[in-house]
């Protein structure tokens, strides 16, 4: 159990900056998910909390205590790599017990712990095994148990479930989450998946080129996005981005789609921020708040805050639970999900019920409004 | 204690380092330096320009060495890629007994080349080998004396060279042609190819970088050419086989020339560098490309 | 079509079959002569079978004619051989693997360039080194002795050792160094406990490689030893050159087969690992 805090980072690689200025506070227990895509240096920051990689500039501080001269082994943290980096020539017990036998922990401590770990990731029957004789959740568990019986301040998770099948994925994804709900370690977790993200985190870091996009609550970081990037990055199918600009009427604003005239615009109540006339802004909605009746606004909105749009419904893919249709709204697209109960006729010109709470403006550089 | 756990790695190159660069590139440039005295017996230091070169390139016999080498070089780059080539692509048509024939065609490999020489140099004897050989069939006028003749010497050193190191290259085509992919080759039957021509005109053009790497090691291999012409011929009759290394060591301790020797191997020094340098720089350019 | 596929197949056959012949024959020859005696041979031809298998040839290349004669047999040069080649391949290997380990595993700066350095040193014509060399040998006063050739071979083996360990360490995966180093584990613990054990492969293509190379060498041995302290094959090569007034061809020939022999038995027991190790060396260039 730790506090974990970055000042500043930077780091380099040869001529390229890696991490541009990392700045990041987590608490006790919290379980911090580094969430982006491949290159945007996730695993750079945390081999960098490790010990494992050095930065430029900057400071590392766990526990308030500065580790950046630390060694790896020093800093009582745990890892659990990608690839489960277990050593081929020693068999499961031996893989486990490695780390406590370097700090020379006496030997009852030490099978003390193994017997605890063992039991509880139920891997008895495996000990004298070989690495190379395990299946990939085998392994998977191993590298867990080996991280689990250092008994550290910090857990480190470096994509650890990219290299199962999808099935095992979501059954170890749960395992982890089991995990810190018992343990209450502080975790610091890297994927570039964004489900794994939403459902493991109390503190989401989306990363982008070197840079937080955003950190916050997994709620926030979807229904608040700060940048378009993080709006579109979370969310399957991703959020609607519809170009177009502002249009300001007294003390009044509407939206109005690139390419339209007038009449189409979208009046924007309730607005309390500042807003330009002819601010070239992108108007974004979840798919999922989409609606096709007026009933179905009203019971999710409570509020009768709903805008209508006129659609055509252009193309139809069914998912099995539900559907995503494609509509066509003033020649730009938008993404409707639905559940597969509802029919809709191609082609015909019809109504779309818009959640306005739900609704981001994004100025074209990036900020959020609402 | 510290500064000694964070430079260990460095710590541990450091002798063997240390080693390369003086038993290496320091002799080289010990060797260059005398190269450019009057040494003869005894290393002289003083500086006497590039007049040993000079002396070099005016003597008949670093000419017939030099020739040599271009006719060896040649002849065997040609004949060991030639059989190698042929060899891999047959031995890739999935035969039961690949790894038998593979033995076969490899072990001269494994031979020292004062074993394959002996060898030859019996079997080319021109009185006791194939020649009395072919006369005991019947062909009573057949003559197969290159082995002592001075214009032909030259070649038994291709024929055994050829056979030791063939196979080898046959080696090197075989794990190049396996690791083509698959995929490239049924595209190809799918259109229509018959096996001769997907091997001409889709396979051979793929494997470009493993004919650069045999070529590359059949020169090496060919200038430093040593032990073969020694075995075989010791480098006659007379001085008709004479190739540079063995210049080399005759001048430098049959002679008392080790200015000149120096100078002749710096010469074979420089013709190495001059194609290893270019090719180990595309290959680490590949390297990072494919990174 | 059937019948044209067996007719390639025949073809295919016949051309493997006729390489078979040419690099079989200089062996079979080695052979047969060396069984044959003096008589059998000027008699026959290259070819012909010997009529009773004899080993007086190989007798005599192995421990020579008996006291009075002063030619060359092998036994003495055979250990003189062994005493230069073993001690000069653990060392390099050892130190290529120490070599290969830290340049790959523990990035420092110029790591690449000293891999370079060594890369390059592989490809050097020894005529480059042969005479600062001899006259450091006999400065140090080691020439003309095991210790002078030993020293020789680690040397030039060095970059060979270290080139082959170092391409195999790269294919290992950094991680398992980095689950190593979180759990405490230093430099030689890491190597040790960790990579050793998993580098049975490359030892062996290694230590074979290096074998071959210091049995099969001639050029140091004849430049930087004479005499009693000559390596097998400067005598093997002094043996068949005698201009003595009879060449005893079946000698030679026996003498040769056995100088050959430890690498061939060598390759034919390893030799698919050889090849692999040698092979994966230079498509990579």
């Amino acid at each position: 159990m730790a506090t974990l805090e970055i000042k500043n980072l930077e780091k380099r690689f040869k001529q390229t900056e890696v991490l541009k200025g990392i700045n990041l506070k987590i608490n006790h227990g919290d379980f911090l998910v580094l969430l982006g895509p491949s290159g945007c240096g996730k695993s750079t920051l945390l081999n960098t909390i490790a010990g494992l990689e050095n930065s430029d500039n900057g400071e590392v501080l766990i526990d308030s205590q500065k580790v950046n001269d630390m060694e790896p082994s020093e800093r009582d943290i745990a890892f659990v790599f990608q690839s489960y980096a277990l050593y081929p020539a020693m068999n499961v017990e031996d893989n486990i017990v490695f780390g406590l036998k370097q700090r020379k922990i006496s030997k009852d401590k030490i099978n003390q712990s193994l017997n605890k770990i063992t039991e509880l990731l139920k891997i008895s029957e495996l000990l004298k095994r070989k690495p190379a004789q395990l299946s990939g959740g085998q392994r998977q568990r191993v590298a867990m148990g080996r991280a689990l019986v250092r008994d550290p301040k910090i857990f480190l998770f470096d994509e650890p479930l990219s290299n199962l099948d999808a099935k095992l994925r979501i059954e170890m994804r749960r395992e982890i989450k089991k995990l810190h709900k018992n343990l209450k370690t502080t975790m610091v977790y890297v994927t570039h998946d964004q489900t794994e993200a939403m459902s493991l985190g109390t503190k989401i870091a989306i990363m982008n080129n070197g840079k937080i996009e955003q950190f916050d609550t997994p709620s926030n970081i979807y229904n608040k996005p700060d940048t378009i990037f993080v709006a579109d990055f979370v969310g399957s199918p991703s959020m609607n981005f519809i170009s177009g600009q502002i249009k300001k009427n007294n003390n009044s604003f509407s939206f109005l789609p690139d390419n339209e005239q007038e009449n189409k615009s979208i009046e924007l109540t309730n607005i309390d921020a500042a807003l330009n006339n002819s601010q070239k802004v992108f108007f974004g909605i979840r798919p999922e708040h989409v609606f096709l009746k007026k009933e179905h606004a009203v019971r999710v909105t409570k509020d009768h805050n709903f805008i209508e749009i006129e659609v055509k419904p252009e193309l139809h893919e069914y998912i099995g639970h539900e559907q995503i249709i494609t509509f066509n709204y003033c020649g730009q697209e938008i993404l409707g999900k639905f559940s597969s109960s509802v029919k809709i006729d191609i082609d015909k010109k019809m109504i779309l019920f818009i959640d306005f709470n739900s609704v981001s403006i994004f100025d074209k550089d990036t900020k959020r409004r609402i | 204690m510290d500064w000694l756990k964070k430079n260990l790695p460095k710590i541990v190159v450091a002798p063997s380092f240390a080693v390369l660069l003086w038993f290496v590139y320091g002799f080289i440039a010990w060797t260059f330096y005398v190269s450019l005295t009057k040494s003869k017996l005894l290393p002289n230091y003083e500086f006497w320009g590039i007049h040993q070169y000079i002396r070099l390139w005016q003597m008949p016999r670093w000419h017939i060495a030099v020739e040599n080498l271009f006719i060896f070089t040649t002849l065997f780059i040609i004949l060991c890629i030639f059989i190698g080539v042929i060899l891999s692509i047959f031995l890739d048509q999935k035969i039961r007994s690949e790894g038998f024939l593979k033995t076969i065609y490899l072990y001269p490999m494994a031979l020292s080349f004062i074993v394959t020489g002996t060898a030859w140099k019996w079997i080319l004897n021109p009185t006791m080998g194939i020649e009395k050989f072919v006369h005991q069939l019947g062909f009573e006028s057949f003559q197969f004396d290159w082995l002592v003749t001075p214009g032909m010497s030259i070649y038994t050193i291709v024929i055994a060279g050829v056979w030791q190191s063939s196979g080898f290259i046959m080696a090197i085509f075989l794990a190049g042609l396996r690791s083509i992919d698959d995929e490239v080759i049924k595209a190809a039957k799918v259109d229509g190819a018959s096996t001769l021509s997907i091997y001409i005109k889709i396979v051979l053009p793929m494997m470009r970088p493993v004919f650069m790497s045999a070529i590359v090691i059949l020169v090496h291999l060919s200038i430093k050419s040593y032990d073969l012409v020694i075995a075989l011929t010791a480098g006659g009759p007379g001085i008709s086989s004479d190739m540079p290394a063995v210049f080399m060591t005759k001048m430098a301790f049959g002679r008392s020339e080790i200015g000149l020797a120096s100078a002749s191997a710096i010469m074979m020094f420089a013709t190495v560098s001059a194609i290893i340098v270019p090719y180990l720089y595309s290959e680490l350019r590949r390297e990072q490309d494919a990174k | 079509m059937l019948n044209k596929k067996s007719l390639s197949r025949v073809f295919l056959f016949l051309i493997l079959g006729i390489f078979v012949f040419y690099y079989i024959t200089p062996l079979y020859v080695m052979i047969v002569t060396s069984l044959k005696t003096m008589n059998e041979i000027r008699d026959g031809n290259l070819f012909s079978f010997p009529n009773a298998i004899n080993f007086d040839a190989w007798k005599i290349a192995w421990a020579g004619r008996g006291e009075g004669t002063s030619d060359t047999y092998l036994k003495p040069y055979f250990l003189n051989s062994l005493k230069i080649t073993i001690p000069a391949l653990i060392i390099s290997t050892l130190l290529g693997a120490i070599n290969g380990y830290a340049l790959t595993k523990w990035k420092f700066k110029g790591a690449n360039l000293i891999f370079l350095l060594f890369l390059f040193g592989t490809f050097i014509p020894y005529q480059a080194i042969l005479l600062p060399m001899a006259r450091t040998l006999g400065f140090l006063g080691i020439s003309n002795s095991p210790i002078g050739l030993i020293l020789v071979h680690t040397v030039y083996g060095l970059g060979f050792t270290t080139l082959f360990f170092r391409n195999y360490y790269v294919s290992i995966s950094d991680e398992i160094i980095k689950a190593a180093k979180v759990d405490g584990a230093g430099f030689f613990k890491i190597f040790f406990t960790i990579l050793l054990p998993i580098s049975l492969p490359i030892l062996v293509v290694t230590i074979i490689f290096q074998f071959t190379q210091i049995w099969n060498d001639f050029l140091f041995g004849v430049t930087f030893s004479f005499g009693e302290h000559a390596p097998l094959q400067v005598a093997l090569n002094n043996m068949v050159l005698t201009s003595a007034s009879v060449k005893y061809y079946n000698v030679d020939m026996a003498a040769a087969i056995m100088a050959g022999l430890p690498t061939l038995i060598i390759y034919i027991l390893a030799g698919n690992y050889f090849i692999k190790g040698l092979t994966a060396g230079s498509v990579k260039g």
